[in-house]
């Protein structure tokens, strides 16, 4: 690259236009594929693939968008050991009310429901 | 040994070198660490309702299926592009801003505004359809009509309104699927208000030549912040909008 002197920053890396470029056309091409896969019925993989789908959009934009990749490591740890915190949270509390919903709901005399 | 005012003063003043840092490589990388751990801060604030979410579909997945069907998939995937495109324009606008593109920056921080306020405008249309049809979940909460957009009471021969056979019944627990809607999608559009406000400040910043390859902490920082705005519509929009 030639100009690979000019684009240069003391301070940080700097995203070449065509990285930019082409995560922004892959983000839409997976936007686009998690509607498509949205119009076919697969039973419980319907979950799964949407959330793979936007997993790998903000594994994305992450690591180019927000300079991840050629980052401190120290921020991406932060960042990770962050989204692991969601994880934890999210899969204990899920796995408590698939455990002892049922009974709740049995053992309640009478169970305030919203219209 | 020199004292600290005495390095200062040897360091180029476009660095904006603040007095209690050693460098301006240290004064970026503090800034950039301190956006890190706010970041980390929202997305576990945001955690919650995903939480709320994943406890409620997991109980009443035929509810969100159903009420699913009232968003409106072709704008909330307009939305999604539009913000795409604002995550790449703030992107270009940190590029921007490391070269010296005065012009560059001012455009993409523009652009990104444009895109913010487009997406804050098709969401007020969303939020009107969803208020007029009697699904804000207030005390008035009460759908007028079902998600193919039948009306589910009609008045029959002797005035008396009745359930409308044509149409698909609401789930009794339709309320709670609407307040998590309204509570994540208000929480992450107060996000992207707040978000307009800071790129407008840095635009005004902009306009008076303040940025360059040797300061651009502020753009850079508010483009991480406005990614994670992105990351989290990103997620939003399959669990609300696309759901069987």
């Amino acid at each position: 690259m030639t100009d690979n002197h000019d684009h240069h920053n003391e301070l940080a890396h700097v995203m070449p236009v065509k990285v930019l470029l082409g995560v922004f056309g892959a983000l839409l091409v997976l936007t686009g594929a998690t509607v498509w896969v949205a119009t076919h019925d697969l039973g419980r993989f319907d979950l799964s693939l949407a959330l793979i789908i936007a997993t790998v959009k903000a594994v994305l934009v992450a690591l180019y968008f927000m300079h991840l990749r050629y980052d401190k490591v120290f921020n991406a740890i932060v960042f990770v050991v962050g989204i692991l915190f969601v994880i934890l949270f999210i899969s204990l509390a899920v796995m408590d009310t698939g455990n002892y919903q049922s009974q709740l709901l049995r053992n309640a005399d009478h169970v305030i429901r919203y219209r | 040994m020199s004292s600290a005012a005495d390095h200062h003063a040897e360091v180029d003043p476009a660095y904006r070198l603040a007095h209690h840092f050693e460098s301006p490589e240290q004064q970026f990388e503090t800034g950039k660490f301190g956006m890190w751990a706010f970041l980390v801060t929202e997305i576990l604030f945001f955690s919650g309702l995903f939480t709320a979410y994943s406890v409620y579909r997991s109980n009443e997945a035929d509810l969100f299926s159903y009420a699913s069907g009232y968003l409106d998939t072709t704008l909330g995937c307009i939305n999604t592009a539009v913000l795409i495109l604002s995550s790449l324009t703030m992107a270009w606008a940190v590029r921007c801003a490391q070269l010296g593109q005065q012009r560059g920056l001012k455009f993409c921080l523009i652009v990104t505004l444009l895109c913010a306020g487009g997406f804050m405008g098709i969401k007020s249309v969303e939020y009107h359809h969803k208020i007029h049809n009697g699904l804000f979940p207030n005390a008035h909460f009460g759908a007028h009509e079902d998600p193919d957009g039948v009306p589910l009471h009609i008045t029959d021969e002797s005035g008396a309104t009745v359930a409308n056979p044509a149409a698909r019944p609401a789930p009794e627990n339709l309320r709670s699927f609407f307040g998590i809607y309204f509570c994540m999608t208000g929480l992450h559009g107060l996000h992207v208000l707040i978000g307009m406000g800071v790129i407008f400040w840095l635009y005004l910043r902009a306009r008076r030549g303040e940025f360059g390859p040797k300061y651009f902490g502020p753009i850079d920082f508010t483009a991480l912040y406005w990614h994670v705005v992105d990351l989290i519509w990103i997620f939003l929009f399959p669990l609300l909008y696309l759901i069987h």
